[in-house]
């Protein structure tokens, strides 16, 4: 048997436990409501065309808009109509437009001749939903980076916990011990992403919003890439920390640094997304880069040779970080007596090659 | 020595901590086909001997080889180990574990179940296998650790104390188990504190203290050479005139009943003529010292 079988046996026993963990399986259905909700609900919810009441005299040009017209013998039947919420809006004569407590727009714009109007830019993005996207981007690579990077921290230390790991050791390359539980962790954080955007697109589809569906493709092309090669760079840092401590209970002490890698590049993304220059640096930070390069994308900031330098950059400092992890990993792996020291696991590799 | 070739060897094997040198020089036998028990203190360096043979641990110097040939990981992926610190999977299923880990040691899937049922029924866990391992007993979840280190036939077997922690039930089902893989020609190395199932169980033995191995050899060969020759006498009355006889050391005198130790090479007949001289003897017969008695020697 060689390193690559024996990392594929690894692999395929963490997802197998995974997939039979409570936790994780409550979150990803709780992540999926999220994503259909979030889809579905806003077009559903703003509720189609007003009802207007008005008198049948006035009826013609509010049908032709296509509003809801419910026609009324007179414009005191028509206020009424809106008192009593059996109308949003009412057109009484002068005319003039009755409502509630918010001018309905689409009512206004049937009664009023509205100017030509020439889009010079018409592919720019919706402001509204140029700050959603990025913060939807950020927000997964941050939840799903953060949740399997601890669930790969959280399964080396259990096997330094109960000892196996000597087993384990005599049996395969350490190597291989480590390629299987990153492979696992990115099969399955990439596996959830899928499904929950698998949900997302569906719940666009439905709820009709197609055209933002259209607007995301490339971004989320791009996505892709950069979300592997950063999960990489994260996982093997929780990697590095959960291989230093012997107890679950200890990790909070090592895990401070990873936490802080994974939650500034966040906070940055999401605070400086409207700041050109502070966008284009962090797009190429490696930390940042996983977030902030498809927003850039997104919003038609970046060319396009400015992702292929970000993901190069990225790919070193993921290769780097892999390599640097794994030989913290190698080092304090046998270690089983209190925690370990970054520069004593860098220093001392115990095993056998 | 022996003249079979299936020898596990470590030859000349230092290890240190720090500045602490926890084995010195360390070189012995373990023979197929045979039971060896590794016996000394808490400290000694038994499980950092048997870490290194494992490839957990590497040897600052000296080789360990199987057979000739110096080990390597494909090698060791061949032999079966249960660590001193007891460890599998807590929330897996017994069966899926034993599984895994016959798979990681090369058996294919197909192999590594039909292995792990008969095992499993070996051990008694049969109806267990379905059970997450932490819901097991303590004695239960060291029957599945010996299953662990059984599952893909191993060609040599490593044990770190496997009795410690189980009831005599358990040891004599263990016990079965590791002799049917000596019987096989497996050389089986153990190390226990329990000096009396080592005593029960092993054919050869290896001392160890202080990092140093102190004896090495069978159990036979190191009795002979390590004890005098020890003798049991019942008499009628008083045997305390053993005290002046020569060559004899009084071990222990209770009236009637005296146990004593010869000079090596004293004949023990004279004794016995003397005894009767004295009077009717009920009893005279050669003790086998414990094992206890030939670490204590050892050991010091």
């Amino acid at each position: 048997m060689n390193t690559m079988q024996a990392t594929r046996l690894v692999a395929a026993r963490e997802i197998r436990v995974k997939l039979r963990d409570r936790t994780f399986l409550i979150s990803t259905v709780f992540f999926l409501l999220i994503a259909a909700a979030a889809t579905i609900l806003p077009p559903l919810l703003s509720g189609g065309p007003s009802t207007v009441a008005v008198t049948e005299a006035a009826a013609g040009p509010l049908r032709a808009a296509g509003l809801e017209v419910r026609t009324v013998p007179d414009d005191a039947a028509a206020e009424q109509a809106v008192r009593d919420g059996d109308a949003d809006a009412a057109v009484v004569s002068g005319p003039a437009v009755l409502a509630m407590n918010e001018a309905p727009d689409d009512v206004v714009s049937a009664l009023s001749s509205a100017p030509a109007v020439r889009l010079l830019n018409p592919d720019a993005v919706d402001p509204v939903v140029a700050f959603l996207v990025p913060f939807a981007f950020a927000f997964i690579f941050f939840v799903t980076s953060q949740t399997f990077g601890v669930q790969i921290a959280q399964s080396i230390i259990e096997e330094k916990q109960t000892r196996i790991v000597e087993i384990l050791v005599a049996a395969v390359p350490v190597r291989a011990l480590l390629a299987g539980k990153m492979l696992a962790g990115t099969i399955l954080a990439l596996g959830q992403i899928a499904l929950v955007a698998l949900v997302a697109v569906a719940g666009m589809a439905f709820g009709d919003s197609s055209g933002l569906l259209s607007l995301l493709g490339p971004a989320i092309g791009w996505f892709v890439p950069f979300f592997l090669l950063g999960f990489v760079l994260i996982a093997s840092m929780w990697a590095a920390a959960g291989a230093l401590v012997n107890r679950l209970e200890d990790i909070g002490g090592v895990s401070m640094p990873v936490q802080l890698a994974v939650m500034l590049p966040f906070f940055a993304v999401i605070f400086l997304n409207d700041n050109v220059t502070a966008m284009r640096v962090l797009s190429y930070l490696p930390f940042s880069a996983p977030t902030a390069m498809p927003l850039r994308l997104f919003t038609g900031d970046a060319a396009g040779w400015e992702p292929l330098v970000a993901l190069v950059l990225l790919l070193v400092a993921a290769v780097g970080f892999l390599v640097a992890g794994a030989r913290v990993y190698e080092g304090s792996l046998l270690r089983t007596n209190g925690r370990t020291s970054i520069r004593t696991a860098w220093r001392e590799r115990e095993t056998l090659g | 020595m022996y003249t079979v070739t299936k020898v596990l060897r470590l030859d000349g094997v230092d290890r240190s901590f720090g500045d602490r040198q926890v084995l010195k020089n360390v070189s012995f036998d373990v023979a197929a086909g045979r039971m060896t028990g590794f016996v000394g203190g808490n400290g000694a360096g038994k499980t950092t001997t048997m870490r290194i043979i494992l490839g957990v641990l590497a040897a600052d110097a000296g080789q360990v080889t199987w057979q000739g040939v110096p080990l390597s990981r494909e090698v060791r992926r061949r032999f079966g180990y249960m660590p001193e610190e007891r460890g599998l999977y807590p929330k897996m299923s017994v069966r899926e574990q034993v599984i895994y880990l016959g798979q990681l040691h090369g058996l294919t899937a197909e192999a590594a179940r039909r292995a792990t049922d008969s095992l499993l029924e070996r051990v008694g866990l049969a109806e267990r296998g379905g059970d997450l391992l932490e819901t097991l007993s303590l004695g239960n979840q060291q029957r599945a650790q010996i299953a662990a280190a059984l599952v893909h036939e191993p060609d040599v077997l490593v044990l770190d104390e496997p009795f410690s922690g189980l009831d005599p039930l358990a040891v004599d089902t263990i016990v079965a188990v590791l002799r049917e893989r000596a019987a096989a020609g497996a050389p089986v190395l153990f190390s226990s504190h329990q000096l009396d199932v080592v005593e029960r169980l092993c054919d050869d033995l290896v001392i160890i203290a202080d990092g140093t191995i102190r004896a090495a050899g069978s159990r036979e060969q190191l009795r002979a050479t390590y004890t005098s020759p020890r003798f049991e006498l019942v008499v009628e009355s008083d045997a305390g005139w053993l005290r002046d006889q020569p060559g004899v050391t009084l071990v222990d005198l209770d009236g009637a009943h005296a146990v004593f130790d010869l000079v090596p090479g004293a004949d023990e007949q004279p004794v016995l003529h003397a005894a009767l001289a004295r009077g009717p003897v009920r009893a005279f017969r050669p003790v086998s010292p414990s094992l206890a008695e030939i670490f204590r020697e050892v050991a010091q």
